[in-house]
């Protein structure tokens, strides 16, 4: 029976425990493999995207390692140029469509989102679990055709003419095309979940203020997802119907146009990058804020960077496309655009400066994360500039250049934020801490090798170097930057191996380390509220009720140094 | 737990060994054979009592989605548009119909190519390489639709002038017996 | 600590590293455009670089005034004058940075505008149409028997503006010469024009800059910087159709070509080869390299390309071609008298 306000207390305490009885047993995981298979918990699901994107990142990183041996030697052989092109089609698809969204996005909004808000589960529970099942069946049917041969050739992006009937037979570009369209169902699904949670099941008391800015970035992104996503579903339904039904949309013979793939497809392209970057800038400034014990600095700056930066990110994407002959003023529009762009991240950059600027640091794992996302954010972020002017971009596009840029940003930057998530959130999810040491270990091994591996990269691209080469021997003047092409690949090799360490530290302290108290990092955030790891019906019956801001942090009169959210106000500020 | 990933191995290995022919890239060529078109039955009349010369070879070729699109770039590169059209003929009889004169088996539509025909097929043995000969007579095939859709070229980024190959409707074709062929 | 190991580190490593000073690097700019566009980077590099010092420094400041690890909370540091300084302080990093944005851009455009556009000045015209995976060079001229056709190699005379006509045959390639200027793309089904003007004589190598297929490492071209007398006189020899062959194996070696598999794709001017599907021919032996600047234009390079051409760059458009050990001799002494 419900709890009412005429009930005595003992009436209240049997209520309360019958209501819990009830809602663990509506919420209970039922059990064999169709339970397994069924669950909606927003938790499970949660876990499940980060470890099968997990998986995936580590496939996509053998495929890398194959590709930097090819590379190493001029004379190398090891791969003939199909397998080669194979090769990078494959590791650019699966790090962009089956890592960085589904990792970052998917996986930690998931988990985290919900019990952010204060709410049970996260909404359209069965959305999201379709959301985890659609994403896998794409990813399977991408893999599953590298390994039977039809794994797509034609680049991540697949420009037609090249990827279109004539110039690719066979099935290697649908099952490309057919991939694009799950994933990014699957982002969409989890898209309108999130953005419906945040907007609409906050706990009682959570203002939009009142927020942590980790959710901010995640209802932007979720906003831009949906604008996004449909104009790659767009571009490879296209490319499919000119493969599969004998339609011209980008057949110039027949009236077609091979720039209408690009712009279709660059117009999700962009945003897409900014939406695999946006919850790693999230994470960074909440973690940034919780291990300074400060604030963060310029929170309505930061939310009005976000959301610029959602914006401008939609406008830009003609700057992948400055050397396609494109009308001079055309240019010099989406120049001014993507330079502008710099300014919030500018913006953001500056705050979290400010946020860590006289706070009282905790050098744990995931602030050492944290701090190299910043580190790598500015190095790769600078050459973004540079990149944006067209008469700088006519030389470097399509050149190792572009590549080192966008590894160091959006590739390594995301990893960091990957691996401070994932050290932060261990102990919520499965009630034991990592070891510090290893994981101190792991960000010098990996931060290093970021730098190794991409700073010297910028030099291959203004040599001349240009991307997709499946080996250097037929091209006299790139044979002297052999040497540097070595030095990449053994810092390569160096860098995967020690993310060994990562992996050792994973396993053994998911069976042997530190059972983890409920807020180890001493977090004032809802998620911290709850047991690790969380009951299965997360808040249950309690209902929080939000009286503070989300980063009340060395609070002078508070038991510890800081005030939990849904504490009872008039404690503090 | 161990056994969940025993089989999770177990199938991929499993799928790793079931390549796909379909997507060969065929880029090194057999060395060309001894002429076996000689031994290909051209005419549905045979001399006398003797029997019917051994069926001829099958076109490698014609498993290689690759192979028939390269057979379709070599169509037009090699000019066959020129007589046959895309299919439709004009100075040269169609291509696309079920009406073969000499034959649709590989071997013939193979023979054909490299022996020329009466009334303007000409010769093209020391001009086109064996390997381009099947791979242009796979591509004919497949203007009939006697090829799997999974092989057959879609559409080519010329003006089609023809429904693509992935279209046409199967033509069981009527061979040189005048009989129709059992389908593939 | 992480910030100024790391990326100072790189950013003078780019100044330093010792490159082959060849004619293909934007640091050894041939013409103005590149001269232009070398500038323009070495402009933005250096405010880039003095930001990135200034964000070390920034949170290096940070970093070392931090109490790490300290037990007691801080004492309170909430007061209006330093949140103001703060907010001050971060306002006007935004303001010099929209600043700077600002000028970089309008550097950006004048750059642009010196480098691209059109030239007026009597050009020479230069079509270029990609193919799988070489490059057709096509001289137009309104007579039709004064264009030069040819492919992989470019001439054009030192000091004189050229002006490029893009066009692409089969899928989308890109035309990009390092030391001469930026990128364009190929695209099937549009023309754009750019230009350049080489001052230094010289051959200056270019690559396909767009994946373009299993051979797209392999798509090399060069440009031939020349004085314009020089220039001339090789446009009137590309014109002029293929020499008759003097010697009896030159002879047998014509024949080879006209009776083998050779004209199905080549033209030679001059010949009954007229087919447009692979390079003309005409004039290779007046070649620098063949395979689209993979090999050096010499007879063992030849034969080999000739035998099997699969072996060299697997999945060109070229059959191998078994010829006897004569017929290969003669073929490449007929091939390598066409100057």
């Amino acid at each position: 029976m419900p709890v009412t306000d005429t009930m005595s207390a003992n009436e209240r305490e049997t209520s309360e425990s019958e209501l819990s009885l009830r809602l663990e047993r509506t919420w209970r995981q039922p059990g064999g493999i169709w339970g397994w298979f069924s669950d909606t918990d927003h938790k499970a699901i949660g876990i499940r995207f980060i470890v099968t994107a997990f998986i995936f990142f580590l496939l996509g990183g053998v495929l890398a390692a194959i590709m930097r041996l090819q590379l190493s030697r001029p004379e190398s052989s090891l791969v003939g140029p199909d397998l080669y092109n194979q090769l990078f089609t494959m590791h650019g698809s699966t790090m962009i469509f089956l890592f960085a969204v589904p990792m970052m996005f998917q996986g930690f909004g998931v988990y985290v989102v919900p019990m952010m808000c204060g709410a049970r589960n996260i909404a359209f529970p069965r959305l999201n679990a379709f959301s985890y099942y659609i994403y896998l069946g794409g990813a399977l049917l991408l893999w599953g055709g590298l390994l039977t041969n039809t794994g797509p050739d034609a680049g991540w992006f697949a420009y037609v003419p090249l990827s279109g009937p004539a110039y690719t037979p066979g099935h290697r570009t649908d099952i490309w095309a057919q991939m694009i369209t799950y994933t990014e169902v699957s982002a969409l699904g989890v898209a309108i979940c999130i953005a419906t949670t945040i907007l609409r099941h906050r706990a009682p008391g959570m203002t939009l203020n009142r927020m942590p800015i980790l959710l901010w970035e995640k209802l932007v992104i979720s906003i831009a997802v949906i604008f996004a996503m449909p104009a790659v579903m767009v571009a490879s339904s296209l490319l499919l119907l000119d493969r599969l039904v004998g339609t011209h949309f980008f057949n110039p013979a027949e009236g077609g146009d091979v720039l209408l793939y690009q712009h279709l497809f660059w117009f999700f392209g962009h945003p897409e990058v900014y939406i695999a970057i946006l919850p790693a800038m999230g994470i960074t400034s909440h973690l940034l804020s919780i291990f300074s014990r400060k604030p963060v600095f310029g929170y309505n700056a930061m939310v009005g960077a976000t959301v610029a930066i959602g914006a401008l990110g939609f406008m830009v994407w003609g700057h992948h496309m400055f050397v396609s002959g494109m009308n001079p003023y055309e240019g010099f529009a989406f120049s001014s655009l993507t330079t502008a762009i710099a300014v919030p991240s500018a913006v953001k950059v500056f705050n979290w400066l400010g946020t860590m600027y006289g706070g009282k640091m905790r050098l744990s794992t995931p602030m050492l994360f944290s701090i190299g996302f910043v580190s790598l954010f500015i190095t790769g972020g600078l050459t973004g500039p540079l990149l944006a002017q067209p008469a700088l971009d006519a030389y470097l596009h399509d050149t190792y250049f572009v590549v080192a840029h966008f590894h160091l940003i959006m590739a390594m930057a995301g990893l960091f934020a990957v691996f401070a998530a994932t050290y932060f959130w261990f102990p919520k999810m499965f009630g034991r801490m990592m070891n510090e040491r290893l994981g101190a270990l792991h960000f010098w091994i990996t931060l290093a090798g970021a730098y190794a591996i991409f700073v010297p990269m910028h030099l291959l691209g203004l040599a001349g170097s240009p991307r997709r080469y499946s080996e250097l021997t037929g091209v006299q003047y790139l044979t002297t930057t052999a040497p540097l092409q070595r030095f990449i690949t053994v810092a390569a090799i160096v860098t995967v191996g020690g993310q060994l360490v990562f992996l050792l530290n994973l396993f053994w302290s998911l069976f042997r380390g530190h059972k983890a108290a409920r807020n180890p990092w001493e977090c004032s955030t809802l998620e911290w509220t709850l047991s690790s790891p969380p009951p299965q019906v997360g808040f249950g019956d309690q209902n929080p009720v939000i009286a503070h801001g989300p980063y009340e942090y060395s609070v002078p009169g508070a038991e510890k140094d800081f005030v939990h959210q849904n504490a009872s106000g008039n404690r503090g500020t | 737990m161990l056994r969940k990933i025993k089989f999770v191995l177990l199938a991929a290995t499993l799928i790793f060994l079931v390549s796909c022919k379909r997507e060969d890239r065929i880029l090194r060529q057999p060395p060309p054979s001894d002429e076996t078109f000689n031994t290909v039955q051209i005419s549905g009349l045979n001399p006398g009592a003797n029997p019917i010369p051994t069926p001829p070879p099958s076109n490698m070729y014609e498993e290689s989605a690759y192979a028939v699109s390269e057979g379709q770039k070599l169509y037009e590169q090699y000019n066959c548009v020129g007589c046959h059209a895309h299919g439709g003929g004009g100075i040269g009889p169609p291509l696309m119909d079920n009406n073969w004169i000499y034959g649709s088996e590989p071997g013939n539509v193979f023979a054909t190519i490299l022996q020329g025909r009466p009334n303007g097929m000409p010769s093209f043995r020391n001009r086109i390489p064996e390997y381009q000969a099947w791979e242009l007579a796979a591509y004919v095939r497949s203007m009939s639709g006697l090829l799997p859709k999974g092989v057959s070229p879609s559409r080519s980024d010329e003006m089609n002038v023809k429904p693509s190959e992935f279209q046409t409707p199967k033509q069981p074709p009527t061979g040189i017996t005048g009989q129709p062929e059992q389908p593939k | 600590m992480t910030l100024l190991t790391s990326g100072v580190s790189g950013r003078l490593l780019a100044q330093a590293m010792p490159l082959e000073p060849g004619r293909h690097l934007i640091l050894h700019p041939g013409t103005p455009q590149s001269s232009h566009i070398e500038w323009l980077y070495w402009v933005i590099f250096w405010i880039t670089f003095a930001v990135f010092l200034l964000m070390i420094l920034g949170f290096t400041r940070a970093g070392a005034r931090a109490h790490v690890d300290a037990i007691e909370p801080l004492p309170v540091t909430k007061s209006e004058e330093a949140d103001r300084k703060a907010t001050w302080a971060v306002g006007s990093a935004v303001a010099v940075t929209v600043i700077t944005l600002f000028v970089v851009l309008v550097l950006s455009v004048v750059t642009g505008k010196r480098a691209g556009g059109l030239t007026s000045k009597n050009p020479i015209t230069i079509q270029i149409i990609g193919h799988q995976w070489w490059w057709e060079i096509v001289y137009p001229n309104p007579q039709a028997d004064q264009t030069v056709t040819t492919a992989n190699e470019i001439h054009v005379p030192v000091g004189t503006p050229v002006v490029i006509l893009t066009n692409s045959a089969d899928v989308i390639h890109s035309f990009w010469a390092p030391s001469i200027n930026g990128k364009r793309d190929l695209l099937p089904g549009y023309s754009s024009a750019f230009w350049f003007k080489v001052d230094e004589p010289g051959i200056y190598r270019g690559q396909c800059a767009e994946f373009c297929g299993l051979q797209h490492a392999h798509m090399g071209f060069s440009v031939i910087a020349e004085p314009v007398d020089q220039f001339q006189a090789w446009e009137q020899q590309q014109l002029k159709p293929a020499p008759d062959p003097t010697t009896p194996e030159a002879t047998r070696g014509r024949a080879v070509f006209l009776t083998h598999a050779c004209l199905m794709c080549h033209t030679i001017r001059g010949t009954d080869a007229g087919s447009r599907v692979g390079p003309d021919l005409t004039h290779l032996a007046s070649r620098n390299m063949i395979a689209a600047e993979t090999l050096p234009n010499s007879t063992g390079a030849l034969a080999g390309w000739i035998l099997d051409p699969q072996r060299i760059k697997p999945g060109v458009r070229m059959s191998p071609n078994p010829l006897a050990p004569d017929d290969l001799q003669a073929l490449i002494a007929y091939l390598r008298s066409l100057q």
